[in-house]
């Protein structure tokens, strides 16, 4: 098994401020320093997040490619948290392979209430780049950004457009590759 | 629970329970230390201890106590684990680092040669646990109140 974060209490609060950069400025791609290698196949920034957020009170799911015996004995030994069958119960989701990924809306999106109890999906892109791409738009974005992330396919962004639509409700989307990553909070239009 | 469970138990309970320096003494002994790296660096927390009453009772909570934990890997991937009462940081790694390599001595295919480290360690740990008990039982047994040899005098 590999290691976890060298000094857990920097290393996890240098990353929940990269998350917290990435959310409030959608599109944007960061790079976290110095991730941990996990197992394979989550990429160094996607170790880095669930590192930093996951622990016992927040139930993972995790797609069929991410789904390996190592991948779930690293986040049980680390992390602590429940690994949890059904994309509606978890808190937190991992997709490895975005071709297979279940449409956004299986996830918990919340209640009216309490939209702030939804899922966080994190999805593993192929690469990562601004500039071109995708067209972005919403609270946090000055003008438009631009989002150029490769191996995703056109349902996850359809299924990006619907989420925006349940707007209170709805996911917050965190693509990594590499040691980057750019978050797709709910309230970010896509394209148009 | 399996036998190599049990073992496992019993000598994870011992090093525990065993000060720094008797730790710190079997580790002396091991002679050549085996390479590993930490998975999860030392670290000094609270469990809460729970109790039943009698053994049988309903569950409840005895109070916290400090316990300081730590995970390693050995070379061939063993991972060995400790928990440890105090706050003692070296106490643990030199646990956890026992475990793994005690793991590796029950695994022996040759019986002649398997377990022959854990009498080495583990004995003497287990030895020093049951003296210190005794110490105390003897300790408590000399406070202790024996009601039925008191005779009213007026009979």
């Amino acid at each position: 098994m590999r290691a976890g974060f060298a000094d857990p209490v920097f290393d996890s609060q240098r990353v929940f401020r990269r998350v917290l950069d990435a959310m409030s400025e959608p599109g944007r791609v960061i790079t976290v320093e110095a991730p941990p290698p996990g197992p394979v196949p989550l990429q160094p920034a996607t170790v880095a997040i669930a590192l930093a957020l996951l622990d016992l009170e927040t139930p993972l799911w995790l797609d069929g490619a991410s789904r390996t015996p190592e991948t779930v004995a690293y986040l049980r030994f680390h992390c602590g948290c429940p690994i949890v069958d059904e994309p509606g119960r978890a808190g937190f989701a991992i997709i490895a392979d975005p071709d297979q990924m279940p449409q956004l809306d299986a996830f918990d999106a919340g209640t009216d209430e309490d939209p702030d109890r939804s899922a966080t999906v994190i999805v593993q892109a192929g690469t990562l780049g601004a500039g071109r791409g995708t067209r972005l738009s919403g609270p946090g974005i000055a003008q438009d950004a631009w989002l150029d992330a490769a191996g995703l396919p056109a349902r996850f962004w359809e299924g990006l457009r619907t989420n925006h639509g349940r707007f209170p409700r709805g996911v917050d989307v965190v693509l990594t590759a590499g040691a980057s990553l750019a978050a797709l909070p709910r309230t970010t239009r896509v394209g148009g | 629970m399996a036998e190599s469970t049990t073992a496992r138990a019993r000598w994870m309970s011992a090093l525990a329970q065993a000060g720094p320096t008797a730790v710190e003494a079997v580790w002396a002994s091991l002679g050549s230390p085996p390479a590993y790296r930490l998975l999860r660096a030392p670290e000094t927390g609270l469990v809460m201890v729970r109790g039943r009453a009698g053994g049988t009772g309903a569950p409840f909570n005895l109070g916290e106590m400090t316990v300081t934990r730590c995970s390693v890997a050995l070379e061939d991937g063993r991972v060995g684990h400790a928990y440890v009462s105090g706050r003692d940081r070296r106490h643990a790694e030199r646990a956890a680092v026992l475990d793994a390599v005690l793991q590796d001595d029950a695994a022996r295919p040759d019986d002649a040669a398997r377990g022959r480290l854990e009498r080495l360690v583990i004995e003497p740990l287990l030895a020093a646990r049951r003296a210190r008990q005794q110490e105390i039982r003897a300790r408590a047994a000399g406070t202790k109140v024996e009601f039925f040899t008191m005779v009213r005098g007026e009979e």
